[in-house]
């Protein structure tokens, strides 16, 4: 039942024959072309800056789905791989162009890639010999291991202050130097477009298959016939190659490498991306970095505590919605087909009212909470629409309690709602064929 | 030499003590509900924070009954709402509460109490020292917290092994569904052992706070050497988190004491290598300075020789 239900909406992609090529290829086509035009729409520097950024999050943030979504591998060191492969690739930037050898930039991520899957190898032999909470405690040591080390082996990695380069400095092809950024977006982009298309690609190999196996069932694999530490080993080198050219695409971007590239915070921003973003769809991954990028960049203009709102949100979509932004997308696709979608829309609406009404209380009550304890005088005041109001105020207490409290009551009013519209709308079949 | 062995002894029991506290909350945890709470470090923090504030406001000894007390508390309320709906998502989502939740209480406590350590001072009855050997002093605070690590050790270990309710939970760590066939209340038995897990690593936080550094930083630094711990010793293992506390909690003192490097064992070779190279950083580093790393090594080394672990027999 369920297969029959899926088949449809995979249909275009699974067509053979010249059409479904054609068909195939202009999702690729279309997303170039997208890429491509993005900088003649956003042109402000804060923005390519951003743009940048983002296509680096995204290959980091798929190639860490490689473990988590596809083979069900938890790990709080992916970090290590796109470090390591950074430093890889400033150093060889740095002998590059000190021999003046004729490698051009373009080609630099490759070796930061090769360097994540050298130490893929190395790393992944020992910590792939465990699955499940074992498998991420691993990861966790080996982080720190690296981590730690990097303070310790000066020579390499540069101690506190890291490694800098200069990316303008190599070989020229058509005259790129890679010194404006926006050179630099048009480079992360390229490979940005071909990891996606790589990673997508290994996801409908039987390797990819045999992941998605290992993730669901790894006994049944064992008795099909394959080892399913060697998959998990395999899975864990690829994703550690293309951290490895996320890090280079990040040295190049920034020109330094230092030991921050290897914090836990690195890693658990990957993960939070990941996780936010849908770890169990191949484009999940994609929406979470993007999101977790402008929100890095955003959210910090706006609030010094902003990581304390990135943790709370990640919880409520841990709790709330496990599958993540990406889960919420397709779990529309059924409505989208039968063509009721607008039915559930004025629900929404109805429940999102009191959902933001609780969300301004709470992010009140913390601002004021933050400035009591960490601020004096002027800074301890809040700013509300122009006006400055004292954090100690009773008055806004009231009004931040307040609003909280009824909009947990709305809440709980209105979600019924949104169930009942919900069930109408997948009821309401115009096919015939039952649900 | 002696005097070396001695101190360091005391200092390594000590740290492995402590680290068994928090060690055997995360273990029962983990073995009762098969998940690996991420955010145990943070109780052990909150634990510090907690007892800094009370000891402000009421003197230290409430704050060692109390601050434990507060913590089990907010550990108990984050099962029911938290980790209790999580469940029926699976392990994983499980893990990244905890996760999820680590980062949150580290975001409060530097929102509350700052990113600045805070003056969390040992109290002026055990500011004496203790014995003198050797020239060196040892502080009475210390011997104190080796007491209490050690006496809850203790009541823990008769805890479980001769009252009912130990049994129950004993029971529960091996056969937690044969437990619930049995009638007993598991959700209420879950939620109570992560309180009191909690509980344990709070008590933990209040004796290390004043003698380590409370900052709000202090549970992301000791959070990977506990999981190294229980790792090591074996998910799910309790004489194995014994074990490997004490074993790192020895490692860990002993080799910072130690100032030997590759350079001064092999002296005799002769050998310099390169200054500014990679080997020339390993040749001249101590054993000292890898001090921190050394769980790190000894966690890859048993799982290269001993996948399970020390004691450990469960394999996930």
């Amino acid at each position: 039942m369920t297969g029959d239900v899926l088949k449809p909406s995979l249909a275009p992609l699974e067509r053979t024959g010249p059409l479904g090529v054609l068909m195939r290829s202009a999702v690729w086509i279309v997303l170039a072309l997208i890429l491509a035009m993005l900088p003649l729409v956003f042109k402000t520097g804060t923005s390519l800056t951003l743009m940048s950024l983002m296509g680096i999050a995204i290959i980091f943030a798929l190639s860490y789905n490689i473990l988590l979504g596809q083979t069900g591998m938890l790990s709080f060191g992916h970090a290590v791989y796109y470090g390591l492969g950074a430093y890889l690739v400033v150093h060889s930037i740095n002998v590059v162009t000190a021999n003046k050898l004729p490698i051009p930039l373009p080609l630099m991520p490759l070796i930061g890639g090769l360097a994540g899957l050298f130490f893929g190898l190395l790393f992944g032999w020992v910590s792939t010999k465990r699955s499940g909470t074992a498998f991420a405690m691993i990861s966790l040591g080996l982080a720190e291991l690296v981590g730690s080390s990097a303070l310790i082996l000066r020579g390499f990695f540069g101690g506190e202050e890291g490694i800098t380069t200069n990316r303008a400095k190599l070989l020229r092809v058509f005259d790129w130097s890679f010194g404006p950024q926006i050179q630099v977006y048009y480079l992360i982009a390229a490979w940005c477009l071909l990891c996606v298309f790589l990673m997508y690609k290994i996801t409908r190999t039987p390797l990819g298959r045999m992941c998605n196996a290992v993730r669901d069932n790894a006994e049944r694999v064992q008795f099909v016939g394959y080892n399913p530490q060697v998959v998990r080993f395999l899975a864990f080198c690829l994703s550690g190659f293309f951290a490895g050219i996320a890090g280079g695409l990040a040295a190049i971007n920034f020109e330094i490498a230092n030991f921050a590239l290897f914090s836990a915070a690195q890693s658990g921003t990957v993960l939070l991306a990941t996780f936010i973003g849908g770890a169990g769809y191949f484009f999940g991954p994609i929406i979470g970095a993007v999101l977790v990028s402008y929100l890095q960049v955003m959210l910090s203009d706006l609030t010094e505590i902003w990581q304390l709102y990135f943790g709370l949100m990640f919880i409520a979509v841990v709790m709330f919605a496990p599958a993540g932004i990406a889960g919420i997308i397709m779990l529309h696709q059924p409505l989208v087909k039968r063509g009721t979608l607008l039915k559930v829309l004025p629900s929404y609406v109805l429940a999102l009212v009191p959902a933001l009404v609780m969300a301004t209380g709470i992010v009140l009550m913390i601002e004021m909470i933050f400035r009591i304890s960490s601020k004096e005088g002027e800074e301890a005041m809040i700013k509300l629409f122009g006006m400055h109001v004292s954090s100690t105020s009773p008055t806004l207490w009231g009004i931040s309690a307040a609003m909280f409290l009824a909009g947990l009551v709305a809440c709980r009013l209105t979600w019924p709602l949104v169930a009942s519209a919900w069930s109408r709308a997948s009821a309401a079949e115009p096919g015939g064929s039952a649900a | 030499m002696a005097e070396l062995l001695i101190i360091s002894t005391l200092n390594g029991v000590l740290f492995g003590m402590l680290l068994f506290l928090m060690a055997s909350g995360l273990t029962l945890i983990f073995s009762m509900m098969g998940v690996l709470n991420f955010a145990h470090a943070s109780f052990y923090m909150l634990g510090a924070f907690f007892g800094f504030q009370i000891a402000r406001w009421a003197g230290f000894w409430p704050a060692l009954i109390l601050a434990p007390i507060l913590v089990g508390g907010v550990g108990m309320l984050v099962e029911r709402f938290g980790l209790r709906n999580v469940h029926k998502h699976g392990h994983v989502p499980e893990l990244l509460f905890t996760f999820g939740l680590a980062f949150v209480i580290e975001e409060v406590v530097q929102m509350i109490w700052g990113k600045s350590p805070v003056d969390f001072r040992v109290p002026a009855i055990l500011d004496f020292p203790a014995f003198t050997i050797f020239a060196t002093n040892y502080p009475a605070y210390k011997l104190f917290m080796l007491v209490i690590s050690i006496a809850i050790f203790v009541a823990l270990f008769a805890a479980l092994t001769k009252t009912r309710v130990g049994l129950i939970v004993q029971a529960a760590l091996t056969h937690p569904h044969m437990v619930a066939h049995l009638g007993h209340n598991v959700p209420l038995v879950f939620m109570t052992v992560f309180g009191f897990g909690a509980g344990l690593a709070a008590i933990a936080g209040v004796i290390a706070g004043p003698a380590l550094v409370t900052q709000a930083s202090m549970a992301a630094l000791l959070g990977p050497i506990l999981f190294v711990v229980v790792v090591v010793g074996g998910l799910g293992s309790l004489p194995g988190a014994f074990v490997a506390s004490l074993l790192i909690g020895l490692l860990q003192t002993f080799a910072v004491s130690v100032n030997l490097s590759l350079a001064d064992v092999f002296s005799f070779l002769n050998f310099t290598p390169r200054p500014g190279t990679t080997l020339a950083d390993l040749w001249k580093v101590t054993v000292a300075q890898i001090a921190p790393i050394m769980p790190y090594i000894l966690l890859v080394l048993v799982l290269i020789f001993k996948p399970t672990g020390l004691m450990g027999t469960r394999d996930t």
